[in-house]
């Protein structure tokens, strides 16, 4: 039962993990580009969120309100004024300005909200939980789960039943074309952005409320949401969540054999996969 | 024209001057422990050690294109390496920063043919899990202090040299030594058949594969070569500090972040831009260090700044503007004695 248990909080844990890990899957597969502050961004979601509730006494959920369209904002802003000069085909630009994106933000975090670790106060969500077949299961990650599959299902939606989405996969087939067929590619990657960074702050809100963050964590996120990405196959949403999940139960089970195992064995996990499945489990596109 | 009327040269008179200069330098570097304080050593010895760091990481980004955000696993792994071997295995020092270049490069070996795997972007990703999961073993190892670390008992500091000031010289030695040794290594490989094919490879893959490079073994050499060495100085850098935990040693910030500003600020794909970017972070830091995060902020502004307008470094700017290369790696086509018309 007590791995059982493991299992189930791992599979929920797994939803908050493809939350990272949509985010990077859109920009790549809409511009080919890694964003190397991904983690550091989900973290400044979350000091969004501890602002706003601080400031105002909302809920953090109702904080989303505000943090998403924010975040959102900041994601446009970014992509039009320092991303979209990276793009091309040398690699190392996009790679270093988010690198230094990356440093920038946890340091100005630092500055702005100091070193101590913080936790939005979401009260009795918090600890609420239902027990189903002898498991209990927290609300929170039952709520989180759930976020991630309709979060994902929106994106998949938008990628193949709207206008945007259609542009998005313009853009991705071939730039060029798509930019002589009337679209303004740079103005796609912005929205683009701005759609992966409102994720972002989903992501940042829930990871929040679920345990203390301080400004260093964001590249641990990073590597979690990256892992989730590469274990269900580049360019696959669904595939992002199945890699979440198999990300998360690894962990609660490497903790559940020593605490001290828990991240370990979430990595080990991603290293088995990459050996016996380099392209992932379900990969969509070539990396 | 006459083909006669030309000769092609690597060398230059910029050079020339450039290694005269650089072997004068050299002489009063070495004689440093006569004439410099102690701060300034320890400052000079940190300064060689980034120094290393920044040539090998250029070596892997700018000429191999294997952009690697999670060389400080291999810092840290030396750094653990020289305080097992010491600690537990007895050998001296020494010895030690020697086997923890051999054990880096076994380490890299497997680790190389998992994270070839994942191209561009996530290979940068994939090294960093690499770090990640050799901090947090380390981290597991109880003997070696687990995740509070350990410090290097006094005996084996010892056996380095019996008085603190030959401790402090010898110390300050072995890091000239490695950065001498790091950048002269460097251009002898990429002046070799070896570094003929990575430069091909950087200028075009494509192009470079359909020539009969084996590109992946080209990369897989560049990328075991810099873990030995990298280990080795991570070695140097631990025997400096004398104290060592999991979050110091796989620190990204100091081995990776640092790094790679220094390679960007000074010219990316040049021997001379880590050297030139070494001494301007070093400037940037003991003049604005008081300042905090703040320094790192502006440091990370200049990076950016730097990549998005000058994406050659300072370096590249000198060198397009002087048309000078003071490592002479490339051929010169001059002409001489005089020619009938053009």
């Amino acid at each position: 039962m007590e791995w059982l248990n493991a299992i189930v909080q791992g599979t929920l844990l797994g939803g908050l993990y493809a939350l990272f890990a949509a985010g990077l899957s859109l920009i790549f597969g809409v511009m080919r580009l890694v964003n190397i502050a991904h983690g550091d961004l989900i973290v400044l979601a979350a000091y969004l969120g501890l602002t706003v509730t601080t400031a105002t006494g909302m809920h953090p959920m109702a904080a989303l309100v505000i943090v998403v369209p924010a975040m959102a904002l900041i994601g446009y802003a970014l992509q039009r004024g320092l991303l979209n000069q990276t793009l091309g085909d040398d690699i190392l630009p996009p790679l270093l300005v988010t690198f230094g994106l990356s440093v920038i933000i946890q340091n100005g975090l630092l500055e702005v909200y100091t070193a101590d670790p913080q936790t939005l106060n979401a009260g009795a969500l918090e600890t609420a939980s239902v027990a189903v077949g002898g498991v209990a299961l927290g609300i929170l990650p039952l709520l989180t789960f759930g976020i991630a599959i309709a979060v994902i299902w929106g994106l998949q939606w938008t990628f193949y039943h709207t206008a945007l989405g259609r542009a998005f996969r313009a853009v991705s087939d071939n730039q060029d074309i798509a930019q002589l067929m009337g679209l303004n590619r740079r103005h796609i990657f912005g929205l683009a952005m701005a759609l992966a960074l409102g994720v972002t702050a989903i992501a940042g809100i829930l990871l929040g409320i679920r345990t203390s963050f301080d400004p260093s964590i964001g590249g641990g996120r990073l590597i979690f949401g990256f892992e989730a990405v590469i274990i269900g196959g580049l360019g696959n949403l669904w595939g992002t969540l199945v890699g979440g999940v198999i990300l998360g139960v690894a962990q609660t089970i490497g903790a559940k054999i020593d605490p001290g195992w828990q991240l370990l064995a979430g990595h080990i996990a991603f290293l088995v996969i990459l050996a016996v499945r380099p392209n992932g489990l379900f990969p969509r596109v070539s990396g | 024209m006459n083909l006669q009327d030309y000769s092609v040269s690597r060398s230059s008179k910029a050079a020339r001057v450039a290694a005269l200069l650089a072997a004068v330098t050299l002489l009063v570097l070495i004689a440093a422990p006569w004439w410099a304080g102690r701060a300034d050593m320890r400052l000079m010895g940190e300064l060689f050690l980034y120094l290393s760091l920044a040539t090998l990481w250029n070596l892997m980004a700018g000429y191999a294109g294997l952009v690697s955000v999670g060389q400080q696993a291999y810092v840290g792994f030396g750094g653990y390496m020289l305080f097992a071997l010491t600690m537990l295995g007895g050998l001296n020092p020494l010895v030690a920063i020697a086997a923890a270049g051999v054990l880096g490069a076994l380490i890299s070996i497997p680790v190389a043919v998992l994270i070839f795997r994942l191209r561009g972007a996530y290979f940068a990703i994939g090294t960093w899990v690499i770090a990640e999961v050799f901090r947090l073993s380390f981290a597991q190892i109880s003997a070696l202090g687990g995740g509070s670390g350990s410090s290097l008992p006094v005996g084996i500091v010892k056996s380095l040299a019996s008085g603190r000031a030959m401790r402090e010289a010898l110390s300050y030695w072995l890091a000239l030594g490695a950065a001498v040794l790091v950048v002269t290594a460097v251009y002898l490989f990429l002046r070799s058949r070896q570094g003929l094919a990575l430069t091909a490879i950087r200028d075009n893959e494509l192009a470079a594969g359909s020539l009969g490079i084996d590109i992946w073994r080209t990369k897989f050499i560049v990328y075991v070569v810099t873990s030995a060495f990298t280990a080795m100085i991570g070695a140097l850098i631990f025997l400096q500090k004398l104290r060592i935990s999991p979050d110091a040693a796989f620190s990204v910030n100091d081995w990776t972040a640092f790094v790679i500003f220094i390679v960007v600020i000074g010219g990316i794909g040049t021997i001379e831009g880590p050297i030139i970017g070494t001494l301007v972070f070093f400037a940037l830091r003991e003049t604005l260090a008081d300042l905090g995060t703040t320094y790192l902020i502006v440091l990370g502004v200049v990076a950016i700044v730097v990549m998005l307008k000058a994406p050659k470094g300072i370096w590249g700017v000198i060198r397009s503007r002087y048309d000078l290369q003071l490592f002479p790696l490339g051929y010169r086509v001059k002409h001489i004695g005089q020619s009938k018309e053009n």
